[in-house]
């Protein structure tokens, strides 16, 4: 039973937060590749002032799958690493943090590209 | 029917704009609702499994990305995408597929110039404004610590 929760407060969460970018993208001139990038920093803003994390608290996967989740993994990176390195941290926290997922889409992108062949539209 | 094609095309505007809301907002929810509850699943098993704390996020971004680029490799991925537009791009999801897609349409430009340089043209913009959203951050937040504040 409480996985189902768990569950529905993802999708619902995750579904909203999507709902917002749907709704920028019918409504505002933006374009996919805008919102992504919104979405990224404004996740580092919302992480950064605490807001976002009491949502990744609720909403698990639901707060973290979307990009602001992303942009609230680097802002808590910067958050870590100035604690623990002081001034460098800045500069080291947020990619560090970013690593594993660029790093994946990197590898994956690369050996998809190796392995299959592109489609012919 | 007998109107201007002026008229034609502004009927033809206000019929697809109400069709559109109508069809993106809902399947937006879905197909981003069931993204993020895939996630959770796996979560819920690593967290489960007793994974380190830290490592479980990271691992449920690589499970995504990866199912994300096989799903673009044999043109499934558009698919799902056109029908649920943001649903699919705002999760992880979409910056994989900002990376996968254009890596392997790219391929006939060789692995230099072609798959490596263009796998960056939105994933690019995405790391940089992320990268200095940080940086400032962390300036405020070493100013607080400067301070005496706690962050």
């Amino acid at each position: 039973m409480e996985i189902l929760f768990s569950l529905l407060k993802a999708f619902v969460v995750g579904g909203l937060i999507c709902v917002v970018g749907q709704l920028l993208l019918d409504f505002t001139k933006l374009n996919p590749a805008k919102i992504l990038v919104s979405f990224v920093v404004a996740g580092v803003l919302l992480g950064a002032v605490g807001i976002y994390k009491p949502i990744v608290e609720f909403a698990g996967s639901g707060a973290t799958v979307p990009l602001t989740g992303f942009g609230y993994l680097l802002s808590e990176g910067v958050r870590k690493a100035i604690n623990t390195d002081g001034l460098i941290g800045i500069l080291k926290g947020g990619l560090t943090a970013g690593a594993v997922g660029i790093s994946a889409a990197v590898l994956f992108g690369i050996l998809v590209a190796i392995i299959f062949k592109p489609k012919k539209k | 029917m007998d109107m201007s094609y002026e008229e034609y095309g502004k009927l033809v505007k206000k019929a697809s704009k109400g069709t559109k809301m109508y069809k993106t907002i809902p399947s937006a929810f879905l197909v981003g609702g069931i993204i993020c509850t895939i996630g959770e699943v796996f979560r819920l098993w690593f967290v489960n499994m007793g994974m380190e704390k830290d490592h479980v996020g990271m691992w449920v971004s690589t499970i995504l990305i990866f199912i994300t680029a096989v799903l673009t490799g044999f043109g499934i991925f558009h698919k799902i995408a056109k029908f649920g537009g943001a649903g699919t791009f705002v999760p992880i999801t979409g910056f994989a597929n900002s990376v996968v897609s254009p890596a392997l349409e790219f391929k006939v430009e060789g692995f230099v110039l072609g798959v490596s340089s263009k796998m960056f043209i939105i994933a690019g913009p995405v790391i940089v404004y992320g990268t200095i959203a940080s940086i400032a951050a962390g300036i405020v937040f070493y100013i607080i610590t400067l301070c005496g504040g706690t962050i």
